[in-house]
């Protein structure tokens, strides 16, 4: 059971008219290495993984679907007030013809999201090393979409979301070593 | 046993459909406790090293089928 704060996990501020930005973050909303992607991941990997880390999958997979809110929050932003034609020139025609000005869970080609971009190995390392790969990729992203824009208060959001990434990948590592651990081995003293 | 195993006791609920698995296991290679392979490991035999894929005892790990073992140890 989840509960819900109505507020976002980090400010989310855009000041630049340019729904091109919108189509470039939907990479991080519905892509491999989204936020869809992690937090569907690890809250599905919880079951099956050492009760230890169980924890931990749910605390990340839930702050996943808080800076999912936030890339959502600013493709809406940068895409509602938008006219047809910049819609058009932004790329985002074939976007247009299918949601109007909906969010939707896509990547920035255009492709919808898919459960084939996340894996549940039922291996605690082989899972928890996949989920280290993705927090990895998703703050190479991060840091491709602030190159992206020159918005220097969309650039503070992403840069909040890139840090999470780096904290995230150290918390999956952390629970390896957990893992490796030997728990069986009973010390007499 | 072999050292590369590992042992868990999942949590068991009052409302299980199914017998429990009390016991579940995995494996965690040596390739997780070894961050740059140090020069002058022992090695196996050439014939040794062809059959287990590795040329060194240090990094070898052993598998064998879990199938029927299954819940095999008790907690209790």
């Amino acid at each position: 059971m989840w509960l819900y704060e109505k507020k976002l996990q980090y400010p989310v501020k855009v000041s630049k008219c340019d729904p091109r930005m919108a189509k470039l973050l939907l990479e991080q909303y519905g892509g491999a290495d989204g936020e869809l992607a992690a937090a569907l991941r690890y809250l599905n990997q919880r079951y099956s993984i050492p009760d230890k880390v169980i924890g931990l999958l749910t605390d990340i997979g839930t702050e996943e679907f808080a800076h999912l809110e936030m890339i959502a929050t600013m493709v809406y932003k940068l895409t509602k007030d938008a006219t047809v034609e910049m819609m058009k020139e932004a790329g985002l025609s074939e976007m247009y013809a299918q949601h109007d000005r909906a969010v939707f869970y896509s990547n920035s080609s255009g492709v919808p999201f898919t459960t084939a971009y996340i894996q549940a190995k039922g291996d605690p390392l082989a899972d928890l090393y996949e989920d280290i790969a993705a927090e990895e990729k998703a703050r190479a992203t991060y840091q491709w979409l602030i190159d992206l824009t020159d918005d220097v208060d969309l650039q503070d959001s992403l840069k909040f979301l890139r840090e999470r990434e780096i904290i995230h990948s150290l918390r999956f590592r952390e629970a390896v070593e957990i893992i490796k651990a030997d728990w069986n081995t009973k010390r007499v003293f | 046993m072999n050292d590369q195993v590992r042992v868990w006791y999942p949590f068991i609920g009052p409302n299980n459909p199914c017998p429990p698995i009390r016991v579940k296991t995995y494996v965690v290679p040596p390739n997780q406790y070894i961050q740059f392979q140090p020069l002058d490991l022992p090695q196996f035999t050439p014939q040794e090293a062809l059959r287990y894929g590795t040329l060194w005892p240090a990094l070898f790990s052993p598998y064998e089928p879990t199938r029927g073992s299954e819940g095999g140890e008790s907690t209790s």
